[in-house]
């Protein structure tokens, strides 16, 4: 036990602990204050944080949900060993495919000039750029968030979907259940906890995101975790204090989310004892 | 800036009475020496000559290069921070310094910001690892000589720096400057803009970036500052720069792509505003994209770094020689042939020592008549306008 408290105190409770006490110091005297934390009520700040919740909150459901299907349809009865297989190296690979080299290789696919853009451009006469499209867009960030959510989805859920038994199903058809009846009663019901626990880590993962979105767009989108980079090692901004008042602002929302979580959870595992 | 300058004649005035006062004293001690007893005079100035080597000069002039290079090379290494050799020529100056002296250079952090830099002298206080010079925007080494993160130094050619780039304490001297300025990719652009007016246009639909977000990047900072000016602004007066980006936004044209080498050569970002140095060189090594450098008509941004030596620099002789090295000919050329403007440019073109090809890869000089250079106020102002204006008009 002894290495575990030694890790925890030196990389997750020091840490936060000054997060915590930076983020209600002024930064001229270093006395307590609570103009940092007021500050994250106002704009730009309010922005980057509903921002960064909106990607993580719809690249987490829907990656989820996309994920969970792929798994699903690789991993039950009947799909070849090799498909699983497959998947798993590729989702392994692609979940940990992030920060500017993904970036650039969605700027050099969706790009104004990039291939699939100028495919689109030239032989379907559709330039998506014309249409409102934007890769330097919240909707851009989304999409490129999803390249490794998915796969990180597909990964976290494959154990869960891999223990429905091939025997519930059974037992439920000679019961009379239908295919809906299966999934209402029995399927979902089981998976349900670890879907949760997968969107939930959907949602930090996103959340705490910042290369990918900065190699992107520079910035120009707001996200709490790129305003918090131009505190720390920008040439322009410059108040820690602030920084870290906007970090202990992302503790606030992730200890949310596991307040939402938790019980929920608790709830819905009662099927799986 | 004008007390500053007080204290440099005062400073400079006080050092060269006390380097001569020294000197006639080391003189006439020799000579009574000599008159006392003939062997333990050598021996006697070699230990005072040795004595005053421990602690490096204040003054470059009062040691001899090869004094220089002894004395670093007993040191054997220099730490160098923040210097990517893509930018202003710093690959060539690393490679040719530590070929000419022997001295092998650590290159940490290529990439690291100016106020990275600050904050590694900082941290690495007392740290074998710590960068013995800085390389840092005015702003910032303003903040590091108060702070005392900056040791004192007056490299021989430091007279000829114009005065209005350099601290007259002698804690650091600007290095070289150069504008702001567009680099039209002419295989996606063929229509090359010339002003901040023209990129209006609906032909550069999603065709033009900054180099960063001007909410952590000095530079892009600079692209707002010329725009600004192009737009009515002043240089006390941001404001009109930052409308002029969220118009540019608005009609479609501006793409939040943060520019990277990368993407300069594939077109991704077909024009970027950038340092003038910084788009000559993309043209010079990607030749595929042919790259243009226009210095916009309507508004000629200029800014300088600055050279700083740790104070508590773990090769302080090293230190020493980098920045003779750097304000030598030799160096300045180094930095011109990387495009930007040296220090020493005007003295040099005096003097002419410029190769003509040099000038001659560089844009019209007439386009660099206009050129303003905004004050510390002037870019405190501007960056806490754009901290609370930018993100609500040009940011998503």
């Amino acid at each position: 036990m002894l290495p575990f408290f030694a890790y925890a105190l030196f990389f997750l409770l020091l840490p936060a602990g000054n997060v915590l006490t930076g983020a209600f110091q002024s930064g001229k005297d270093g006395g307590f204050t609570f103009d940092n934390v007021a500050a994250l009520f106002d704009e730009p700040y309010r922005t980057a944080f509903r921002n960064s919740i909106e990607v993580s909150l719809v690249t987490a459901f829907l990656g989820g949900i996309v994920g969970l299907l792929i798994a699903y349809a690789a991993i039950r009865d009947g799909s070849p060993r090799w498909i699983r297989t497959a998947l798993t190296t590729f989702s392994g690979v692609a979940a940990n495919f992030a920060g500017i080299p993904l970036a650039f290789a969605f700027i050099a696919t969706l790009g104004t000039i990039g291939v699939v853009t100028q495919f689109m451009t030239e032989r379907l006469g559709l330039n998506p750029y014309e249409h409102g499209f934007s890769l330097f867009s919240k909707t851009g960030i989304e999409i490129v968030y999803l390249y490794f959510q998915i796969p990180l989805m597909i990964l976290v859920i494959s154990p869960a979907v891999d223990g429905l038994r091939r025997e519930w199903r059974e037992a439920s058809a000679s019961l009379g259940a239908n295919a809906f009846e299966f999934w209402r009663y029995v399927g979902f019901p089981i998976l349900f906890p670890s879907l949760l626990g997968a969107i939930v880590l959907l949602f930090g993962n996103a959340f705490a995101a910042y290369a990918t979105a900065y190699g992107l767009t520079g910035g120009g989108v707001s996200l709490v975790p790129i305003v918090i980079g131009f505190f720390l090692s920008g040439d322009v901004l410059d108040d820690p204090h602030l920084g870290q008042a906007l970090a202990f602002g992302m503790f606030a929302v992730l200890g949310v989310m596991m307040l939402i979580y938790v019980p929920l959870q608790r709830i819905s595992s009662r099927w799986v004892r | 800036m004008e007390e500053f300058q007080e204290q440099e004649y005062e400073f400079l005035r006080r050092l060269e009475e006390e380097r001569i006062g020294r000197r006639s004293l080391l003189k006439r001690g020799l000579v009574a020496g000599a008159g006392l007893t003939i062997l333990s005079s050598p021996a006697a100035a070699l230990a005072a000559r040795k004595q005053a080597l421990k602690e490096p000069p204040l003054l470059g002039r009062t040691l001899s290069l090869k004094e220089f290079v002894a004395e670093a090379k007993k040191e054997g290494r220099l730490n160098v921070i923040a210097l990517p050799p893509d930018w202003a020529n710093y690959g060539e100056m690393i490679s040719t310094f530590s070929k000419k002296f022997g001295i092998p250079i650590t290159s940490a952090d290529p990439d690291a910001s100016s106020a990275q830099e600050n904050q590694a002298v900082r941290s690495l206080k007392g740290d074998p690892r710590a960068p013995d010079v800085l390389d840092v925007g005015p702003s910032f080494a303003i903040d590091g000589a108060n702070e005392g993160l900056y040791a004192k130094y007056y490299t021989t050619n430091f007279r000829k720096v114009p005065r209005a780039m350099k601290d007259g304490r002698g804690f650091w001297v600007g290095d070289y400057w150069g504008v702001v300025s567009m680099g039209v990719n002419t295989a996606v652009v063929p229509n090359v803009p010339k002003s901040w007016k023209d990129l209006l246009k609906p032909e550069y639909k999603n065709k033009v970036a900054l180099n960063g977000s001007p909410l952590s990047s000095g530079s892009a900072v600079a692209g707002v500052f010329s725009a600004s000016l192009a737009n009515g602004g002043s240089l006390n007066n941001i404001g009109p720069g930052i409308d002029f980006f969220a118009r540019l936004k608005s009609v479609g044209n501006f793409i939040p792509v943060q520019a990277t080498p990368q993407t300069i050569a594939s077109g991704q970002t077909p024009i970027t505003i950038d340092w003038d140095y910084l788009n000559l060189a993309y043209g010079k090594n990607f030749p595929a994209a042919k790259i243009k450098t226009v210095i916009p008509s309507d508004g000629v941004y200029g800014a300088y770094y600055c050279q700083a030596i740790n104070a508590t620099a773990p090769h302080p002789w090293a230190a020493r020689l980098w920045q003779e090295f750097l304000y030598s000919d030799q160096g300045q050329l180094i930095w011109l042939k990387g495009f930007s403007h040296p220090a020493l440019f005007n003295d040099m073109v005096a003097r002419k020592v410029v190769p003509k090809a040099l000038i001659d890869a560089l844009p019209d000089p007439a386009a660099y008549a206009k050129v303003r250079f905004a004050n510390r106020k002037q870019i405190a102002d501007a960056r806490s306008t754009i901290k609370t204006d930018w993100p609500g008009k040009v940011g998503a």
